[in-house]
């Protein structure tokens, strides 16, 4: 019932539409099914299925604007969805930020559905996970985990005639393993659109190497180092950094993307100039959505060439304010990178820390976009090209615009998150105390 | 006087409500339909379905929660409303115990069939776990109550208040913000409904009304020939309170210091008036030297500190590896606890489990499965000498019942041990905070949360300030910027020399922890005096971008 096909969710959308009498309304139809399998000291300990599906309407009057949902769809209850919003529109106070729905645009078809993932039981579930304990049970370790997937359709409609549809599957799975001495952890996080991707069995693996290797870690100084970051690290730092390519905070002065006496830094070389990232929806390995929530089309757009802010991205409100195209962001985020591998990298490098890792964090100073966490999960120490010891977790303070003016080397990107994105050699990274957390 | 004003002394007033813009959580309500309870003869009948079910489908025990959610949300910024939302979420979840594992489904459409095809599939989900499980489950005694119910001792219920009024309140607000300088003001205020009734096969059936309210705001302003920016946040609480905790009382006030702070009453505009001058100080604040100083920590700063350094590594799921691969685990192993010598701190620090506190975000009658809640201590002279449970966890600890630490943030989410309030007592000796600052050479003052980071066993941690004042030979002599402290949880509270009376203790907390795998939040508070640590390790955080 959830998973509705185009047709039909054009076929809805379309019937409410029929009831609005407001100015203008927009009508938004979404639903997921999916389920999960947590488990934790090598068993399993809860699992879960849940299929969801909701209609919004925002009807507006002038620039009075309602919004109702629900989630029963007999003709009954989307008549009354429909009056409720436009009820509550007449007695809403004005938006001056107000902006008029858009009319029909062109979309690209997404490649964000995966047949063999939509058709994922509690049975394909529970084997993935039977084959990541095979792994913690055979090496005397210990497993938590979580694997989720999911099938999501999400369309919109609008008063004057724009309609988007999209479907997209989605599965994650991320594994800790653990020595039994407590003395080792390791991590592994993976997500993919299509399920033959997924390999629980290889990336638990992984993270009982990094649980045996990172055991019996010692401790060096805090302090400035060369760091090569796996891509998990990197994607961890820059996904902080992405919320300030905002056009709007950087004009009013609030971001590390404003410019000093006022303006924004778009233009600027803000980073080294062998930083280049973009977003594609249609690229493969990270498709996503080819429009976005107000109906805009998402495109391949470059964010960073050569080190250049080359774009901000714009709401409809804030471009329409600064006489520019508005410009929506993408999670389909591609940081460019060479063909060097990890360990091509560790190769180069005579003395440096590998990172696995970040753990918790946080903002410290939105000026500067300085950052604070931890490492986790195995964190090694560096010479002459070789990794030579574990060694114990660091606090860093580190903002990624430094980080991203003192990049080495980059190797070839990989899928982390929703994103590709390379792992990174990184000079004078700022590791502030030691932690005794495994 | 003007309406607002009224509504400002009073909090009641009559006046059309509006609602309006997006729904933030569950379906959106007329406000008038919130104010209409679900009849408990019908919730009593529905359990009963649910647990006749879960019987005849093999369950050993059975609970079930029909949870109606009322969630308001009101936002605004500079002289615009942003967002109001009234939503509500209502259904039923089904937990089943069945071959010694848990089984649970849920479902929001409550007719007798739905409810017992939830129970079967939550009785089968139980039976295919059991096949692979580790140990059974063992579950501590616990008697059924009959038909009872607790209700949050509120005296204004925020639903009741017009939205309009309260959209009135927050312009003025950000009025006074403007006023003061501000270049952006945003200010909200969020308020809880959870109806709960939770029933057993151990024969409870429990009715529970709790209320929670926050209001906040952001006050910003730029220098934009320097290319700075400053921002201060409220110095309110969010609190297990009705619609009267906006409404200033004296009394409830703490004046004299270099702020004025709140206790069971709040007044948002004064905090605002403040704030605006604040955030000039900070914009003119000097940099801080790196090094050793003596904290004097109020609670509105504090609390954070205590919830992620105690609150967190004493909960027993933790401790045991159900978190490892998502909030981690925790330094406080089991070994610890029984040696009963494991000094968590100094002798100062006493740390009190409390799930009954009045005006506390964890105050509830009984807990997610039944269990009438208490307190107890955690950390006794500076000794660990308990955790958290619940009831399958209470037997690791040698405990006859379950300490009734179960919540589920929604009817559709799993309950687990989640944090009671944990809080640090005030001392015996009388002492208000101007008279502990006058004892200080080189120290620091702060109020309020900002950044905090802490690694996954608990021992690191890094938490700045809104406010950091200097202190120098027992004076406040100006305002720091970009200080933050950095120790590890055991050697910081080694460091606590000195706690201020009952008359200084309030309560902070927390409208969102995250725990869990799909992740669930839950509301908690802490409660402190204000308190002082000495040589504590401070670094500073300015840099400066290219």
């Amino acid at each position: 019932m959830a998973i509705l096909s185009k047709e039909e969710a054009q076929a809805i959308l379309k019937k409410v539409l029929s009831y609005a009498k407001a100015d203008a309304c927009e009508v938004s139809l979404n639903g997921s099914d999916g389920g999960n399998i947590r488990y934790a000291r090598n068993a399993v300990s809860t699992a879960g299925q849940i299929d969801v599906m909701s209609l919004g309407v925002s009807a507006t009057f002038g620039k009075k604007t309602g919004t109702a949902t629900i989630n029963e769809f007999d003709d009954a209850s989307l008549q009354k969805v429909v009056k409720r919003a436009e009820e509550l529109a007449m007695l809403a106070p004005e938006n001056p930020e107000y902006m008029p729905p858009l009319g029909p645009q062109t979309f690209a078809e997404s490649l964000t559905y995966n047949a063999n993932t939509a058709a994922m039981t509690p049975e394909t579930r529970a084997d993935m996970v039977a084959k990541s304990l095979g792994v913690s049970k055979a090496g005397g370790l210990e497993a938590a985990g979580f694997l989720e997937n999911s099938t999501r359709f999400s369309s919109i409609m609008n008063s004057k005639g724009l309609f988007a549809y999209n479907k997209s599957t989605n599965v994650s799975f991320s594994v800790t393993m653990r020595n039994k001495q407590g003395t080792g952890s390791g991590y592994v996080d993976q997500d993919f659109n299509n399920l033959s991707k997924m390999d629980t069995l290889a990336l638990t693996k992984i993270a009982a190497s990094k649980a045996n290797g990172s055991a019996g870690a010692k401790a060096i100084e805090p302090g400035k180092y060369t760091v090569i970051l796996e891509p998990l690290a990197a994607s961890d730092m820059l996904g902080n950094m992405f919320r300030g390519f905002d056009a709007r905070s950087a004009d009013e002065g609030r971001s590390f993307m404003s410019k000093k006496g006022g303006g924004t830094r778009l233009g600027e070389q803000l980073f080294s100039e062998n930083v280049n990232i973009y977003s594609d929806p249609l690229n493969p390995e990270i498709p996503g959505s080819t429009w976005s929530g107000d109906g805009l089309p998402i495109t391949k757009t470059q964010w960073v060439q050569n080190g250049v802010v080359k774009n901000l991205s714009y709401s409809r409100y804030w471009a329409a304010q600064k006489n520019v195209q508005p410009l929506p962001f993408s999670r389909s985020i591609v940081m460019e990178g060479g063909n060097q591998s990890l360990e091509d990298l560790i190769k180069s490098t005579e003395k440096g820390i590998l990172v696995t890792r970040f753990w918790y964090i946080r903002m410290v100073d939105p000026q500067t976009l300085l950052l604070t966490g931890l490492t986790r999960d195995g964190t090694f120490f560096i010479e002459n090209g070789e990794i030579k010891f574990p060694i114990k977790n660091f606090r860093f303070n580190e903002s990624p615009v430094i980080m991203l003016n003192n990049v080495e080397a980059l190797g070839k990107p990989v899928r982390t998150g929703s994103g590709l994105i390379p792992p990174m050699k990184i000079r004078d990274f700022t590791f502030s105390s030691l932690s005794d957390a495994i | 006087m003007k309406r607002r004003d009224f509504l400002y002394l009073t909090g009641i007033s009559a006046g059309a409500s509006m609602a309006a813009s997006v729904p933030v959580f569950g379906r959106m309500i007329s406000v008038e339909e919130a104010l209409t309870p679900v009849d408990v003869t019908l919730k009593k009948r529905l359990a009963d379905v649910a647990l006749n079910a879960a019987k005849t489908n093999g369950a050993s025990y059975a609970d079930v929660r029909i949870g109606r959610y009322l969630n308001q949300v009101i936002a605004t910024r500079e002289k615009r409303v942003d967002n109001i939302a009234n939503t509500e979420s209502y259904g039923m979840g089904i937990r089943v115990l069945a071959n010694g594992a848990w089984g649970f489904a849920a479902t929001n459409n409550l007719d007798q069939d739905s409810i017992a095809k939830a129970a079967k599939m939550a009785a089968a989900i139980a039976k295919g776990n059991a096949k692979i499980m580790g140990d059974p489950v063992r579950l501590a005694p616990q008697k059924g109550y009959g038909e009872i119910s607790w209700k949050t001792p509120i005296q204004t219920n925020a639903f009741e208040v017009p939205i309009a009024d309260k959209v009135d309140l927050l312009l003025h607000v950000n009025s006074e913000a403007l006023k003061g300088g501000a270049k952006y003001i945003n200010s909200n205020l969020f308020m809880v409904n959870e109806q709960k009734y939770f029933a057993s096969t151990e024969g409870s059936y429990i009715d529970q009304d709790i209320h929670r309210i926050w209001p906040t705001f952001t006050l910003t302003k730029i220098d934009a020939s320097a290319g700075k920016f400053e921002s201060r946040n409220a110095l309110s609480a969010p609190m297990g309170m009705g619609f009267e905790y906006m409404q200033p009382l004296d009394s409830e006030k703490i004046k004299g210091g270099p702020v004025t702070l709140y206790k069971k009453r709040y007044d948002m505009l004064e905090d605002v008036r403040e704030a605006a001058v604040h955030v000039d100080e900070k914009l003119k604040a000097k940099p801080i030297a790196p090094g050793k100083y003596d904290l004097v920590l109020d609670p509105s700063h504090l609390f954070l500190t205590i919830h992620e350094s105690v609150g967190h590594p004493t909960e027993l799921d933790r401790v045991l590896g159900y978190e490892a691969n998502y909030a981690g685990t925790s330094f406080l192993t089991l070994d610890k606890w029984e040696s009963r010598k494991f000094n968590f701190g100094s002798k100062e620090v006493q740390i009190v489990a409390d799930k009954l506190e009045p005006g506390s975000l964890g105050a509830v009658g009984y807990d997610d499965e039944g269990v009438k809640c208490g307190q107890w201590d955690i950390i006794k002279d500076g000794i660990l000498v308990n955790y958290q449970t619940i009831r399958d966890q209470a037997h690791i600890l040698g405990l006859k019942a379950s300490q009734g630490c179960c919540y589920a943030d929604s009817w559709d989410s799993i309950q687990f041990q989640r944090m009671p309030n944990v809080s640090l007592q005030p001392g015996n000796v009388p002492l208000s905070a101007a008279d502990m600052v006058k004892k200080v050479e080189k120290g620091i003052y702060m109020f309020g949360r900002n950044s905090y980071s802490i690694d996954q066993q608990r021992y690191n941690f890094q938490f700045s300030a809104q406010l950091a004042y200097e202190i120098k030979d027992g004076k406040i002599v100006g305002m720091f910027k970009d200080a933050a402290y950095q120790a590890n949880t055991q050697e910081f509270w080694n460091s606590c020399v000195q706690r201020c009376d009952q008359s200084d203790y309030r309560l902070g907390g927390t409208f969102s922890d995250g725990k869990g795998q799909p992740s669930q939040s839950s509301a908690v508070s802490h409660g402190s005096p204000t308190t002082r640590f000495n040589g504590v390790n401070v670094i500073n955080t300015g840099r400066k971008l290219g």
